[in-house]
């Protein structure tokens, strides 16, 4: 098939998935996954067509494959929406394909298909197990399916549809949709358990909050169309008239240039969607979904389309600018937010004891580093760690859902009342799980970036030295300091929860998980581990030139003038040292945490670290300051007050004026005079009937006279009038 | 066949008044009779509608199926009917929401006969404003819209209904008072009702002089009374109060129809009459119908987000979305002749559309809840999705079209407009981006209150799921939904030639 056909075809599967499931088979639980799996299945064997083609075709960066058909006439014209295919696709059509197929094929286990129904399960919530008597009548409780089963596999399907468009598409507006699409999924999906107050909040905050930036990006992209008359990437970002014009036109807002100003707007479609400070807050929650959604919304899917917006319009946001030269508008910001935000979210996640919150506040660190590479001007970097985080996160996802559901296993067991997702329940998990231990420990490295062996490290030694190179010392440290703590809060999250002795009965009995769920972990582990081989710089110490730099060769084209020119070994050491002395300071100060056990930090911190467990407070704030008064505003402001009161107000004032003068004109008019006078005339009239009357008499002679005396009458007058006058 | 070719629109217009006619005949204890024959009488009128749709020339400029006789020749009246593409789109909606909203009327037992009879008279009073090329023949129509609707809030509404009834015929009474008045000046001033005639006569007349008034204040008179009259149709900021009272009040299908298609006669009568009979006067006046189409849009949010009655919240996010319609027809007003308003006009139609289709699924979906448990408050509800899995993703869908979720149709009218109206009115186009901000609060503040959550337990016995009839009625409204946001051209081609052609 032809190549362009096969990338038409990418995201429709499991768009037909969900539909199928939906309407048809929400009964057939075997059917539904099926349906799904085909679907990823289907999507995930063209992308991978469609990747061995494309990186054997020569300068796709200079000449993307394009195609495109008539969607919206407008105007004169038409809105066309298509396909457009260069490394930036091809890259992320990799890592998308692989983790959305993995991330299904794991769903089947983690929702315990084939286990039986459980005894008090309901939709809308949980599984809680269900009991089950062996051979000898023992009853023992197990895990039980989950009982809106079809309904996930739906959901999931529906988000790879929104996220394969986005990957494929030729144009802005098509990935809104998607990425709209992927937001109603997300709240779908962090919803999912609606019956829980926690979740259905989560959902709504997820939603609100992405919706915040959305808006934005909607402005950018109405101000984009209505300036070029186009929305496709290919007239857009690949015409240095177009970029230049828009990089000179000044701007109403600010003193930007619109190319600024437009910049902005879709940047912060990207702060919401890959949960940037200050509007990251809806992330965290979102760990309220099943694990599997943990992994899709959080590694492979949503919060990389934010980095991949940014890396798409990268050549708009740094229209202007060389290498060298003072950051654009667009881009000194991202640089500012991306590394403020890589460290404020190490900070937290630092003082977290759930272990999805930990990898929550971690991806939210990590997509800072990519954004703010992308500020610095690092583009290959950047799109390189997107790709090695989304395999390494994924991985951890996975990897923390196996454990809880190990943990809860254990649990289930041991009947006690604990949060199977806490790590302090946990410790010794190594023994009982070795699969997920060695594949979580892949991950672990690969999000620490230790040296040579974990895919993380060579793209986050990519960012730093992109960062030091440039010159934005601040934002080196900033980034530095944030990988000190990503190791240490790595090895401390690896520590409390594979290591030392079980703290629980429950992590004692925890077991190890199903191969469908752990096959996924080890298919992702070999990418954690080698895929940073690919993109090993030509200048590295000894590797470098060995093993050709693919990666920096085939992505590299699409920005070719954006590369660091200077080559310098502190980067390279620092990122070592903050690497391998954040893993062992990790590892040396929760060696020891017995149960019951306070964090050790806790004593060392004091206050700061119930500030940083407390995420800064920020929800709280947010809450005070933003929540509340628009409240106030919907509710007694416009709804009581505005409409209420003054219009209704009005509106009743003026009824009640026409009512009263109603009354003064009955009162003093009506009744008086109309009345008045019409009674008068009424009985002047019944009183001549009745004289009248008195007339007809029946009598023939009496008729007679007075016929004549009539006629006699009415001739005299005629006679008057026509002879006399 | 050929009385049938040649009077195509005569036929969409008064086969709901025959059928209304001959339902009266019928015995009133057939009720099931009744309900079909109404049905089918309605239906009638959309299969004709659709014939109209196959012979429509999309690419002929002017009015096609053009009829015309004489009415009151000595004050140059007539009954001209004609359709152009916008018009076209008007009815079809009309004619396809009708005998939905008839279907969705099964289950009322109360006074069968008149209801039905009162909802196609209100048919032919929709079809009439849109069909109606002469401005007494309009007015007529738009009168005869107005009294069915009336007596269906007054006699089937819930428990406040004579409040609302009267504050609905009220407010639109005191519109429709201008609007006789301004009529009536422009027939005596040009000397015809036509509006093909008064198309060419009027925008450019010098020397319209009415009872020593110089000829800007007879325009403008005439303008501010249009404007006034059609704004509370729609309804503009701030003369939208007495819509959250009569939709509240009203019964299902009649909130579904005056969402779905009575407030679309405004929006209708600004786009067919305002813009291309007062140009200057819209140009001039053009920045302060976007400020409160504006407020419309921003004020509609808050408002629909603060109210706990389901159906309260939902007729207030009918004057948050038809602000966009507005906003759309500001912008035609004030860069009338450009790409830009092309498009935000284009934008507004369709806008039209779509919300005709999701408030009434809307409306129709709070009327399914309500019939089952006798309560409109959010607060009693939650969780039910549990209950009623279908009715559940039913209404999230809904929900999320109405939403303006791209995929579905309320997405692309949406961004037509904000496209349109970004190069014109930069300021106000932003502020309404909030305003969709707040719309996404609305609608999530409905779905979680009445899906999500612990379940309510008073309703775990009681609650009934979607019956068949319901599905039949909300499924035609989903399809089209996600039809026209999928593949909008096929109603945008059509929009946007009569707007290129209109404009």
């Amino acid at each position: 098939m032809q190549t362009a056909t096969l990338v038409w075809l990418i995201p429709l599967p499991p768009a037909l998935a969900f539909f199928l499931i939906a309407i048809f088979t929400y009964r057939k639980r075997a059917l539904s996954h099926w349906l799904a799996l085909i679907g990823a299945g289907l999507s995930w064997l063209f992308s991978m067509v469609v990747f061995f083609r494309a990186i054997r075709s020569t300068d796709l960066g200079e000449h993307p494959l394009v195609a495109s058909i008539p969607w919206l006439p407008l105007g004169e014209g038409w809105l066309r929406i298509g396909i457009h295919v260069d490394p930036l696709t091809v890259v992320t059509l990799f890592f998308v394909a692989w983790t959305v197929l993995m991330i299904f094929i794991y769903s089947v286990g983690y929702h315990n298909f084939g286990q039986p129904q459980g005894d008090h399960d309901i939709a809308g919530l949980p599984p809680h197990g269900a009991s089950v008597q062996d051979a000898l009548g023992q009853v023992h409780i197990v895990p039980s399916v989950e009982p809106m089963y079809s309904r996930f596999f739906a959901f999931i399907a529906l988000f790879a549809f929104g996220m394969f468009t986005l990957v494929v598409t030729d144009n802005l507006l098509v990935l809104y949709m998607a990425w709209e699409i992927m937001g109603l999924c997300s709240y779908l999906l962090i919803g999912f358990w609606y019956a829980r107050p926690s979740a259905r909040d989560a959902a709504v905050k997820a939603f609100m909050t992405t919706r915040v930036g959305d808006m934005f990006m909607l402005l950018g992209l109405a101000a984009l169309y209505s300036l070029t008359g186009t929305l496709s990437y290919r007239e857009i970002l690949s015409n240095e008239v177009v970029l230049e014009t828009l990089a000179q036109a000044a701007s109403p807002l600010l003193g930007l240039s619109w190319a600024g100003l437009i910049g902005l707007l879709l940047f912060a479609g990207t702060i919401g969607k890959s949960a940037q400070f200050p509007l990251h807050v809806w992330l965290p929650d979102a760990m309220e979904g099943p694990t599997p959604v943990s992994a899709m919304i959080h590694a492979a899917t949503m919060v990389s389309a934010g980095i991949y917006l940014a890396a798409r319009f990268f050549p708009l946001l740094s229209a202007g600018w060389l290498p060298g030269e003072s950051l654009t508008p667009p881009m000194f910001w991202m640089a500012a937010i991306g590394s403020f935000t890589a460290l404020f979210a190490a900070t937290i996640a630092v003082a977290q004891n759930d272990i999805k919150r930990v990898l929550a506040y971690s991806t939210i660190s990590q997509l800072g580093y990519m954004v703010a590479a992308l500020g610095v001007g690092a583009y290959t970097a950047a799109v390189f760690h997107l790709v090695t985080h989304a395999f390494f996160k994924a991985l951890l996802f996975l990897g923390s859902g196996s454990v809880i559901h190990g943990m809860e296993h254990g649990v289930l067991h041991s009947g006690e009342k604990i949060d199977p997702q806490d790590m302090m329940n946990m410790g010794g998990l190594r023994k009982k799980m070795p699969v997920t231990f060695w594949s979580f420990a892949a991950g672990g490295l690969a999000l620490s970036g230790f040296p040579l062996i974990s895919s993380g490290f060579w793209s986050k030694d990519e960012i730093l030295s992109g960062a030091f190179g440039g010159g934005y010392i601040v934002i080196f440290v900033l980034l530095a300091s944030a990988a000190l703590l990503t190791a240490f809060y790595t090895m401390r999250q690896v520590t409390l929860t594979f290591l030392g002795a079980p703290r629980t009965l429950s992590a004692n009995h925890a077991v190890e998980s199903r191969r469908v769920m752990t096959l996924p972990l080890l298919v992702l582990s070999v990418f954690a581990i080698a895929l940073g081989w690919v993109g090993i710089p030509d200048h590295f110490p000894g590797l470098g030139g060995v093993i050709p730099n693919w990666f920096g060769e085939f992505v590299g084209e699409m920005a070719a003038a954006h590369g660091p020119e200077s080559y310098s070994l502190t980067p390279l050491f620092t990122s070592i040292a903050v690497s391998i002395g954040g893993l062992l300071l990790g590892w040396w100060t929760y060696r020891k945490v017995e149960a019951g056990d306070k964090d050790p930090l806790e004593r060392g911190l004091g206050v700061l670290f119930r500030i940083l467990r407390n995420k800064y407070y920020m929800d709280e704030l947010y809450h005070f300051i933003f929540v509340r008064p628009t409240q106030w505003l919907a509710e007694t402001f416009t709804s009581r007050w505005i409409d209420r009161v003054l219009l209704d107000g009005i509106v009743e004032g003026i009824g009640k004026l026409a009512f009263g003068l109603g009354r003064i004109f009955s009162r003093w008019i009506d009744l008086p005079i109309i009345t008045g006078a019409g009674d008068r005339l009424s009985e002047g009239l019944r009183d001549l009937g009745g004289r009248m009357r008195q007339m007809q008499s029946g009598k023939v002679q009496q008729y007679l006279i007075l016929t004549t005396l009539f006629t006699f009458m009415l001739g005299a007058v005629l006679f008057y009038l026509f002879i006399l006058a | 066949m050929n009385l049938f070719q040649s009077h195509l629109l005569s036929w969409i217009l008064f086969i709901p008044t025959g059928g209304a006619i001959i339902l009266l005949l019928l015995p009133s204890r057939r009720i099931g009779l009744i309900r079909w024959f109404a049905f089918l009488a309605s239906s009638a009128s959309f299969g004709v509608a659709l014939v109209l749709w196959s012979k429509f020339d999309p690419s002929a400029a002017g009015f096609q199926f053009s009829e015309r006789w004489d009415w009151y020749p000595d004050i140059h009246a007539s009954y001209h009917l004609g359709v152009d593409g916008i018009s076209l789109m008007m009815v079809l909606l009309t004619t396809f929401l009708t005998p939905l909203a008839l279907l969705a009327s099964f289950n009322n037992t109360e006074k069968v006969k008149p209801y039905f009879a009162l909802f196609l008279l209100l048919e032919t009073g929709m079809l009439g404003v849109f069909l109606s090329l002469d401005l007494l023949l309009f007015f007529v129509f738009w009168e005869v819209g107005l009294v069915p609707m009336y007596f269906l809030i007054n006699q089937w509404g819930s428990a406040n209904r004579n409040y609302a009834s009267l504050k609905f015929i009220l407010y639109t009474m005191g519109g429709s008072l201008g609007l006789l008045l301004a009529i009536q000046m422009m027939g005596v001033v040009a000397g015809t009702f036509d509006l093909s005639e008064l198309l060419i006569k009027w925008p450019d007349m010098q020397e319209a002089m009415l009872f020593g008034l110089s000829t800007q204040t007879v325009k403008g008179i005439a303008f501010w009374a249009f404007v006034i009259a059609f704004a509370v149709k729609v309804p503009i900021w701030p003369f939208h109060t007495w819509l959250p009272d009569a939709h509240t009040e009203a019964p299902t299908a009649g909130s579904m129809v005056l969402a779905g298609v009575l407030l679309k006669l405004g929006a209708y009568g600004f786009l067919r009459l305002v813009l291309p009979l007062f140009p200057a006067e819209s140009q001039q006046y053009g920045g302060a119908l976007a400020a409160l189409a504006t407020l419309a849009i921003v004020f509609g949010a808050l408002g629909a987000w603060g109210q706990n009655d389901f159906k309260r919240l939902v007729a207030y996010s009918s004057i948050n979305h038809m602000g966009f319609v507005i906003l759309g027809i500001a912008v035609a007003a004030l860069a009338a002749g450009s790409q830009h308003a092309v498009i935000a006009t284009n934008g507004a139609v369709l806008q039209m559309i779509t919300h005709g289709l999701s408030s009434a699924g809307m409306f129709f979906l709070v009327g399914v809840i309500y019939d089952r448990t006798h309560t409109r408050n959010l607060k009693d509800f939650g969780g039910l999705w549990r209950l009623v899995p279908i009715y559940g993703s039913v209404l999230l869908f809904t929900a999320m079209a109405s939403l303006g979720l791209p995929g579905f149709g309320g997405f692309v009218s949406e961004f037509l407009v904000i496209r349109g109206a970004w190069p014109v009115i930069m300021l106000a186009t932003a502020i309404s981006a909030v305003g969709l901000f707040f719309t996404g609060a609305y609608i999530l503040k409905a779905v979680r209150l009445v899906l999500h959550g612990p379940l309510n337990t008073r309703w775990t016995h009681t609650l009934s799921e979607i019956n068949t009839r319901e599905l039949i009625v909300i499924s035609p409204l989903m399809i089209l939904m996600l039809v026209i946001g999928v593949w909008p051209a096929w109603l945008v081609g059509i929009i946007n030639q009569a707007v290129n052609a209109w404009f």
